[in-house]
């Protein structure tokens, strides 16, 4: 029921966005449509649009990360709203104020929106239960949990070379354990309808139950790439790695590095994907993320469509609730 | 030509319906074609834009038979709407597309029905995002009543004068228009 689901409100409509967990193929795809929308924007002499005027999002990095911070920045001035970068890796949580004392003198700021970005699984659902009902939150990455944004301009740019999900073969290769982009990549990979998703990657980096996803699991990447119409790397996640899961970076790159020599295994035409940022050397041959088949900077420009996509629709359902209050106070 | 049509039961529920079949469009857009040759002949550089979807299909019909020379620009206005606060992100029917510069050209801008205005507000807000034009032209198969801004067309197939709960709606497949209740 999506009652019990956080991230829908009381009328039903999808008010945070926190995982793609749970959200089926209609919702799915109303984003990538209205991401290919968001995409005309950079044609324009002036590559913004009015939708966002007079809202204000607040930035909440608790863990730093350059690249998704200035992603939802750009994403939130297209829409003209107004922005606030909250360095919280350095400030008041590190002098001992609680997550929940922080959250509210945030919200004394007026802010419509929270993109939340922690090192800890869960943190930006407990915030989402925890933040007042006007405004809504986006998971800009939580642990190893889910990286929804970042699973949706994955999908769009399949979408976009590759169309009908249910004919695609897609492998995921390297550290499917830590990966929360692996993680939201699979859910809306199997929402999609893709036709077989794999993953490959070392059995220490491989979560114990992840069969239950819907994937099929492979040891050896020369087999999983057989016939692959998308190729996507992950980014070994060493600061998240508490013990020794593989040998030495240079063992990973023999075993299951993605070189010239494999991708050949995959469909001439296949796509390779990455997240970023990139281990030249590690999980990738820098022949092949600056190869003909990589999209990888592709990606990047279309996480802003798909992130101005996200907050649009869910900034409009919010806009009910806040009517709501305002009513009812 | 036109039949108004009573409802199966239309001593409980009373409802109407006209159909306009594609032989009485095509005498609109006849009507809108010759007003429009004026300023095509006058000026080689004019470009159009339809207003996504129902005036890129009445613009896909006038941009033929003027023989334009620029192709036809579209126009998704979802973003310039004056509505989010209320209802939210409408459904999003594809990027715009303006493939023509926009400084110092006559535009004509095409929408199928001209009721409110607000479409029309919201679609000059985004051409001018594009750059200054000279000019814009408002072309509308249909003009209705419920103006809610100073906003009229300069050229009209048909102006009919309706009931403001009335819906006007265009059948791109027939080029047929049909006047009626709201479907819901």
């Amino acid at each position: 029921m999506r009652n019990h689901d956080p991230q829908f409100n009381q009328f039903g409509k999808l008010h945070h966005f926190l995982t793609l967990d749970g959200l089926d193929k209609e919702t799915l795809t109303g984003i990538l449509d209205a991401a290919e929308g968001f995409t005309g924007v950079n044609d324009k002499k002036i590559k913004n649009v009015p939708l966002l005027r007079g809202k204000t999002v607040a930035n909440l990095f608790f863990e730093n990360s350059t690249r998704t911070r200035t992603a939802f920045e750009l994403a939130a001035k297209r829409l003209s709203a107004d922005i606030l970068n909250v360095d919280l890796v350095t400030s008041s949580t590190k002098k001992g104020e609680s997550l929940l004392d922080t959250l509210r003198v945030l919200e004394s700021l007026q802010s419509d929106m929270f993109v939340v970005r922690h090192s800890d699984s869960g943190a930006a659902d407990f915030i989402a239960r925890h933040v007042s009902p006007s405004i809504n939150v986006i998971n800009g990455g939580d642990g190893q949990h889910a990286h929804p944004t970042q699973g949706m301009l994955d999908m769009f740019t399949i979408r976009r070379h590759k169309g009908d999900f249910e004919k695609l073969c897609v492998v995921i290769i390297g550290d499917i354990l830590h990966s929360r982009v692996a993680r939201s990549g699979i859910s809306a990979l199997v929402t999609l309808g893709t036709g077989e998703v794999r993953v490959v990657g070392p059995q220490t980096l491989m979560p114990a139950d992840v069969e239950t996803l819907g994937v099929k699991v492979y040891r050896s990447i020369d087999k999983a790439l057989q016939g692959a119409d998308v190729v996507m790397g992950l980014r070994l996640q060493n600061e998240r790695m508490t013990s020794a899961t593989i040998p030495s970076s240079g063992e990973f790159y023999r075993t299951y590095g993605l070189t010239p020599e494999r991708l050949k295994l995959a469909k001439p035409d296949a796509i390779v994907m990455h997240p970023g940022p990139t281990n030249r050397g590690v999980e990738i041959a820098g022949s092949v993320a600056d190869g003909k088949q990589s999209v990888i900077l592709e990606q990047v420009t279309f996480g802003i469509a798909v992130r101005m996509a996200v907050m649009s629709i869910i900034m409009g359902h919010g806009e009910a609730v806040r009517e709501a209050e305002q009513a009812a106070s | 030509m036109n039949h108004r049509v009573s409802g199966a039961n239309a001593a409980t529920i009373n409802f109407t319906m006209t159909h306009y079949k594609s032989d009485t469009v095509d005498k609109w857009l006849d009507c809108m074609q010759q007003s429009l040759q004026l300023v095509v002949s006058s000026d080689p550089t004019v470009a159009m834009i339809g207003i996504k979807t129902g005036g890129v299909d009445v613009g896909k019909h006038l941009h033929k038979a003027l023989n334009m020379v620029e192709p036809l620009g579209e126009l998704n206005i979802s973003f310039y709407r004056d509505d989010f606060s209320t209802i939210g992100l409408h459904p999003v029917v594809g990027p715009s597309q303006v493939p023509f510069d926009v400084d110092n050209r006559h535009i004509i801008l095409v929408d199928d029905v001209l009721s409110t205005g607000r479409t029309v507000r919201a679609a000059m807000n985004e051409i001018f995002d594009y750059g200054r034009p000279s000019k814009i032209t408002l072309a509308v198969l249909v003009q209705r009543d419920g103006h809610e801004l100073p906003i009229r067309a300069d050229v009209i197939g048909h102006s009919m004068h309706i009931p403001e709960f009335e819906h006007v709606s265009l059948d791109a497949e027939t080029m047929s228009v049909t006047v009626g209740k709201r479907s819901e």
